[in-house]
C-alpha cells in the first residue's frame, strides 16, 4: 500500500488508505462472527477454492507482472521490429511458436500480451501469443503427458490443436480485427525517466489490475465449483455432440489453471478422449478468469469479441482434431 | 495493499497453511512472489517518499492504481483472517472418486514390510480395484483418512488429491465394512487397521470404481500436516 501523502487532502488516494484502515479496523473487531458465518460447508468449500484459486495463481500472475514490466521498461521498441518477421501475417505463427519457451500459466500471460502490443508488436502476433503460451509450454505438455500415461498422443493432439487455434485467431485478428476494440490503459508512469522507478510502478498497477480481475474470475470459479454438482454432468457425457460442448463449457465455467487441467480431464472418464482434448483447448484459452482480465487489460470491447470466437475456434479445432485422431 | 497481499502470501507459505490450498513444490514460488510484491511496496513507499508528494505535476498519477486492484483485499483477509480450512467431507461428497485418473495397467509392486502397513489411500484403491487385491492379499493395512457419508448413509473414508490447488482437489474413497463400525462424524480424521476386502461398489457421481476396506479396529486421530494426498 503506497502511503497517502497528507499533505494532499481530498485526493482520491488520501480517502481510499482511510476506508482501507477502516475496513481493517472493523474486520478484526468482527473478527470472530465472520469466521462462524463461514462455518457452513458450502460456503467453506467457496472460500477455500476462492483462495486456493488465487494462492495458486500469484506466483505465475507475479512472474507474468515481472516479465511484462522487463519487456515494457528494459526491452527497446526496436527489439521486437528486429526479433518478428516484418509481414504480420509471418509474426503470427512466429509469435505463437514462441509461446513454448513461457513456462507458466495463462494468469502470467495476459499482463505480458498487453506489455507486448504496448511496446509495438502488432497485436495479431501479440494475441496468438497469448493463447499459445498457456497451452503448448514445457510445463503443461509434460503435466498432460503424466495425466493421461496410457493416450500420449494426447500430447501431440493437444500441442497442434492449441497451436493452430492460436494462429487462426491470430489471422482471424488481421483480416477483422479492429485496433480500436483494444482500449489499453494509458500509462504516463512508463515515459518517467527513471527507469527503476518505471519498472517498479509497472509492477505495481499491473498487480493490481490483473490481480482485481484474477479476483472476480476466481469468485466465479469457486462459485461453480460449489453449486454445480458434478454428478449433473454424468448423464451428458454418453452423447457425442453433447459431451465436446458441455466439456468445452465447463472449461471456461471451471478456470482451472492450465498445468491442473489435464489431471481433471483424467479423470472426467466417461468422457470421450475429443471432448476432453477440447477440454484442454478451449481451457487455457477462454474461461471466466481469463475474459475477466482480459476485458481488464484490453478493455470490454475487445475481450466481448475476443472470447466467443476463440471459444468457438477451439471448439472446432479440437473436435476436428479428435475426430482425425480416434 | 500489496503490503497485506504480499504479507498474507508470505505468511501462508512459511507456515504450513498454504499446504491447504496447493502442492508441496509450489512453495518456492510463493515465497518469491511474496517477497516480490513486498519489494514493489518498499519500493512504491521509497519513491513516493523521496519525490515528496506523490502528484508532483504528475496528473495521471491518482489512477495509477485501477480501483479493480482493490478486490485483491479480499483474498489478502481471506487468508489472514478467515483461513479457510482444507477440503473436507462436503467437497469429498460433490465429486466421484479420482481412482478413474490411474491408468489401468500399470504394474504393482509388492506391499514395504510392516504389519499393519501404512498405506495412502490412493495407493490401496488402485491395488484394490487395478490387481483386483493380489498385493494385499493377508497383509494388514493402514490407512488415514477423514470420514465422509457413502451414497448408502454408510461411512466412508476419503482423501483429497490435488493436481494443482484446491479448485481440482478430487476426493479417493475407501468403503469401510466388516465387523467394526466406525462411528464418528463426517469430516473426522480416523486412523483404520484393515485387510483387503473383494467389494467394489460404484461411485454414483462418476461411476468409478471405489474398493472396500475389511476394518478390525479404528481410532480418531488429528489431520496430518498435508492432508491432501
Amino acid at each position: 500500500m503506497p502511503p497517502a501523502p497528507a499533505t494532499q487532502p481530498g485526493s482520491w488516494r488520501f480517502g481510499s488508505v482511510e476506508w482501507l484502515a477502516l475496513l481493517l479496523l472493523l474486520l478484526v473487531v468482527f473478527r470472530d462472527p465472520l469466521a462462524d458465518t463461514v462455518s457452513d460447508p458450502r460456503l467453506q468449500t467457496w472460500t477455500t477454492v476462492f483462495v486456493s484459486v488465487l494462492v495458486q495463481a500469484m506466483p505465475f500472475l507475479v512472474f507474468g507482472v515481472v516479465l511484462s514490466a522487463v519487456i515494457a521498461v528494459f526491452v527497446p521498441r526496436s527489439f521486437w521490429a528486429r526479433a518478428l518477421p516484418r509481414h504480420p501475417a509471418a509474426a503470427v505463427p512466429a509469435a505463437g511458436l514462441a509461446g513454448v519457451i513461457l513456462p507458466g500459466c495463462e494468469c502470467g500471460s495476459v499482463p505480458i500480451a498487453g506489455s507486448l502490443i504496448r511496446r509495438g508488436v502488432t497485436p495479431a502476433a501479440a494475441l496468438a501469443f497469448l493463447l499459445a503460451a498457456p497451452a503448448i509450454n514445457p510445463i503443461v505438455l509434460t503435466a498432460t503427458a503424466v495425466a493421461f500415461p496410457g493416450n500420449p498422443e494426447m500430447v501431440a493432439a493437444r500441442a497442434a490443436a492449441s497451436l493452430t487455434v492460436a494462429i487462426a485467431m491470430g489471422w482471424l485478428w488481421l483480416r477483422l480485427g479492429k485496433s480500436e476494440w483494444i482500449r489499453l490503459p494509458r500509462r504516463s508512469d512508463l515515459d518517467d525517466s527513471s527507469r527503476a522507478r518505471a519498472f517498479w510502478a509497472a509492477c505495481r498497477h499491473d498487480v493490481m489490475h490483473a490481480g482485481g480481475f484474477l479476483v472476480i474470475g476466481a469468485a466465479a470459479a469457486a462459485t461453480i465449483n460449489v453449486v454445480v454438482p458434478e454428478s449433473w454432468l454424468q448423464g451428458l457425457a454418453a452423447d457425442p455432440v453433447l459431451s465436446v460442448l458441455v466439456l468445452a463449457t465447463l472449461a471456461v465455467l471451471l478456470s482451472i489453471c492450465s498445468e491442473a487441467d489435464a489431471f481433471v480431464a483424467a479423470s472426467l472418464s466417461q468422457f470421450s478422449l475429443t471432448s476432453r482434448l477440447v477440454f484442454l483447448v478451449v481451457g487455457p484459452m477462454v474461461d471466466l478468469k481469463l475474459i475477466s482480465m482480459q476485458a481488464g487489460v484490453f478493455g470490454r470491447r475487445f475481450a466481448s469479441r475476443f472470447a466467443p470466437v476463440t471459444f468457438v475456434t477451439a471448439v472446432v479445432v479440437g473436435t476436428g482434431v479428435g475426430v482425425v485422431l480416434w | 495493499m500489496l503490503t497485506l497481499l504480499g504479507g498474507a502470501i508470505l505468511k501462508a507459505s512459511l507456515t504450513d497453511v498454504y499446504l491447504r490450498y496447493v502442492k508441496e513444490g509450489l512453495r518456492p514460488f510463493l515465497i518469491v512472489a511474496g517477497v516480490m510484491l513486498l519489494a514493489a511496496a518498499v519500493m512504491t513507499l521509497y519513491y513516493d517518499l523521496r519525490t515528496g508528494t506523490a502528484g508532483d505535476g504528475d496528473p495521471g498519477h491518482a489512477h495509477h492504481e485501477p480501483r479493480v486492484g482493490w478486490l485483491l483485499i479480499l483474498p489478502a483477509l481471506g487468508l489472514v483472517l478467515i483461513t479457510p480450512p482444507a477440503l473436507g467431507a462436503y467437497a469429498a461428497g460433490q465429486s466421484g472418486t479420482a481412482l478413474a485418473a490411474v491408468p489401468a495397467d500399470s504394474e504393482f509392486a509388492p506391499l514395504p514390510p510392516g504389519d499393519p502397513v501404512p498405506l495412502s489411500l490412493m495407493d490401496y484403491a488402485s491395488r484394490a480395484v487395478f490387481d483386483d487385491g493380489h498385493t494385499l492379499a493377508g497383509r494388514r493395512v493402514r490407512l488415514i483418512g477423514f470420514v465422509t457419508a457413502g451414497p448408502d448413509g454408510q461411512p466412508m473414508l476419503a482423501r483429497m488429491v490435488l493436481a494443482c490447488c484446491a479448485a481440482d482437489g478430487r476426493p479417493i474413497k475407501v468403503g469401510l465394512t466388516g465387523d467394526v463400525r466406525v462411528d464418528a462424524p463426517a469430516d473426522t480424521w480416523v486412523q483404520v487397521v484393515g485387510t483387503y476386502h473383494d467389494r467394489v461398489v460404484k461411485d454414483p457421481v462418476n461411476k468409478a470404481d471405489v474398493p472396500y476396506l475389511a476394518v478390525t479396529s479404528w481410532q480418531k486421530t488429528t489431520a496430518p500436516r498435508q492432508t491432501y494426498e
